[in-house]
């Protein structure tokens, strides 16, 4: 057949069968073709990259694994020329439990363990029983509370004794729990129509995000009681948390504010339309809707919230990093801080990490294919 | 006139009940004066048509009924009661009051029968099942129940009208406005949402449409009204309109839609 052109075509019009691409274009070649070497500032950055960890990957395998050493009870057992996990090892529970007492440490696991059944539940969709796990993770901070308080039958253990690891999660996850729901009401009160609300959101939200965590740390600490009565006294940990959950919740705010202001003004005349009330069209139309498109910054302030929980070593709390600090002052250690710190930055990573792995697997299941 | 209406669309019956009386209402958007002494009564059964240039108040003058916009002056009375500042009032009149926009605003997030059921469930308190086979009654009649469990974001456009029209329905509304419903459809998707439009008028209902869709007006309006500027500037039943315009401005609003 010869079309208008002139050029011979194999089919008739209409009746062109579906072809595999090219070779090159697909498969492992056309991937590191596509990916690495697709132009020649591509392929000098790869060459570069290549370069780069071919240098410092093996370095660093062989100081933390093939020449380090676990052994050993002080700084003079350390005769390797690696790494010495010795700190870590001996120091190990206090850097999970802080000054929790040993005999107790079963509490923290157990709690431990009810969190990842907890969250597993808020987390994912499709889990049997949602309705009971739900109403589960509505009361686990109740259980927690007595789990790791005492009370009940077991033995009270002061908020002064908690530290490492467990603290750190406390504070991480009541101040994730709390900014999002408070961080979502003010985002909805700046954006009120009544006057009063909105100065008062607007207000808090500034004020907050004025100043420095450890500013608000410290005058929850220290400037609150000088306010308060005489002989009324709340829980150092209590107040820092308090501190910690408004700071974020200020972020939080702003970050939904975004959110909301993204979705079309259509979509508030629907729902009003429809006869839906102020609360039924933010909580079914509007706000699914913003949180989604936030995700990421929402995920971002909960990592930053997280991270941050280290400065409440200023108000004397021993988080993971304060006690990893207090840990290589020992005249034992000296000297052994890069073990030290990198044990709680691998830790802290992790956590962060898998946050950040959550948001994006939940951002692709909520994607409903209406982006253009 | 309603008498000689009745006559020119046949079966569709126009009732003497009244749905919608509006008095001397006004509206500003700041110093802006949008609208200008809008006095207007429709009957139950009546389809009316409102056609305008651009900026002429006939989108805001609809949005005013279910109270989308707030006037400032005048009355605005929907089934017997009137729209003020009491949200009670403003929630019942929506309860009855559906509307159609010019870009649909499904909800995104939520599939097609999930769009539909939204508002009997949470609104009505339609038990879930029953609001779901209502839906998809709703879903047959605009012709696509197949495509009750796609999100609106994978649907054509005259798709998605039919939809945000069966959405409105599922509330049972009284009064049916329509805001420019094919101004945003490519042109061979408009015949399919029209079609829609022309059997829920057949059907009885109250209907007010701001279209430039002059064959749907011919077909199955009982009244057409032409804004400019704010003001309602004449009104008619669709033969009168379009052969014997009254005033110059709509002879030349009729000339400037209808030679293309």
């Amino acid at each position: 057949m010869v079309d208008s052109t002139g050029n011979e075509t194999k089919h008739a019009p209409g009746q062109h069968p579906d072809m595999p691409p090219p070779r090159l274009s697909v498969g492992a070649v056309g991937w590191v073709r596509q990916n690495l070497f697709s132009s020649i500032p591509n392929s000098v950055l790869t060459l570069v990259s290549a370069a780069l960890i071919l240098y410092i990957v093996p370095g660093l395998l062989d100081w933390a694994i093939f020449s380090a050493q676990v052994d050993g009870n002080s700084r003079t057992d350390c005769t390797n020329t690696g790494a010495c996990w010795a700190l870590v090892r001996v120091r190990f529970n206090q850097f999970m439990f802080g000054f929790y007492p040993a005999s107790e440490y079963w509490r923290v696991i157990l709690a431990g363990i009810l969190l990842l059944l907890a969250l597993a539940y808020i987390l994912f969709e499709h889990l049997p029983y949602r309705t009971w796990g739900l109403l589960y993770a509505a009361l686990y901070p109740i259980i927690a509370f007595f789990l790791l308080a005492g009370g009940l039958g077991l033995e009270f253990v002061e908020t002064d004794r908690w530290g490492g690891l467990m603290l750190t999660i406390v504070i991480g996850i009541t101040g994730i729990a709390a900014s999002l729901p408070i961080g979502i009401i003010l985002a909805l009160g700046r954006r009120s129509q009544m006057p009063i609300v909105r100065v008062l959101c607007v207000a808090f939200i500034e004020f907050i995000r004025g100043v420095p965590l450890i500013t608000v740390l410290f005058m929850a600490s220290v400037m609150l009681p000088l306010f308060l009565p005489e002989g009324v006294n709340f829980n150092k940990l209590l107040r820092a948390l308090i501190g910690v959950a408004l700071f974020s919740s200020a972020y939080m705010a702003e970050v939904i504010r975004g959110g909301l202001q993204a979705i079309p003004k259509g979509q508030y005349e629907a729902a009003q339309a429809l006869g839906l009330s102020y609360w039924k069209m933010m909580g079914l139309i509007v706000l699914p809707q913003a949180l989604k498109i936030v995700i990421p910054g929402i995920v971002n302030t909960f990592i930053g919230l997280f991270k941050d929980s280290t400065l409440v070593l200023i108000i004397g709390l021993f988080d993971l990093l304060g006690i990893v600090k207090a840990a290589i002052t020992d005249a034992n250690w000296i000297g052994l801080s890069h073990e030290a710190y990198a044990f709680a930055g691998a830790t802290f990573w992790i956590f962060c990490f898998s946050m950040s792995r959550y948001s994006i697997w939940l951002e692709n299941k909520l994607h409903t294919g209406h982006k253009r | 006139m309603s008498e000689a209406a009745e006559a020119s669309t046949g079966g569709m019956q126009i009732s003497d009940e009244i749905a919608i009386q509006i008095a001397g209402m006004h509206k500003w958007y700041g110093e802006f004066h949008v609208l200008k002494d809008i006095n207007l009564t429709v009957n139950r059964g009546e389809r009316i048509v409102i056609c305008g240039p651009s900026g002429s108040g006939k989108s805001t003058l609809i949005r005013c009924i279910n109270r989308l916009e707030e006037h400032q002056q005048g009355q605005i009375v929907v089934n017997d009661i009137e729209l003020t500042n009491d949200l009670k009032n403003i929630a019942e009149i929506r309860r009855e009051v559906g509307m159609v926009f010019q870009h649909f605003n499904l909800f995104p997030h939520l599939t097609v029968l999930d769009n539909l059921t939204l508002a009997p469930i949470w609104v009505r308190k339609t038990p879930k099942a029953q609001a779901e086979a209502e839906a998809m009654k709703y879903l047959e009649r605009v012709k696509i129940p197949e495509q009750a469990l796609k999100y609106p974001g994978q649907l054509s456009g005259g798709q998605q009208q039919r939809v945000a029209i069966a959405r409105s329905l599922c509330m049972n509304p009284q009064i049916m406005l329509f805001d420019e419903p094919t101004s945003a459809l490519d042109p061979e998707m408009i015949a399919e949402v029209l079609d829609v439009m022309v059997g829920l008028a057949e059907s009885g209902m109250t209907m007010l449409c701001v279209t430039h869709e002059m064959g749907f007006a011919r077909r199955v309006a009982n009244r057409v009204i032409f804004m400019d500027e704010g003001e309602i500037i004449e009104q008619n039943e669709p033969e009168e309109f379009f052969h014997n315009p009254q005033s110059d401005r709509t002879k030349l609003f009729l000339s400037q839609i209808l030679h293309n």
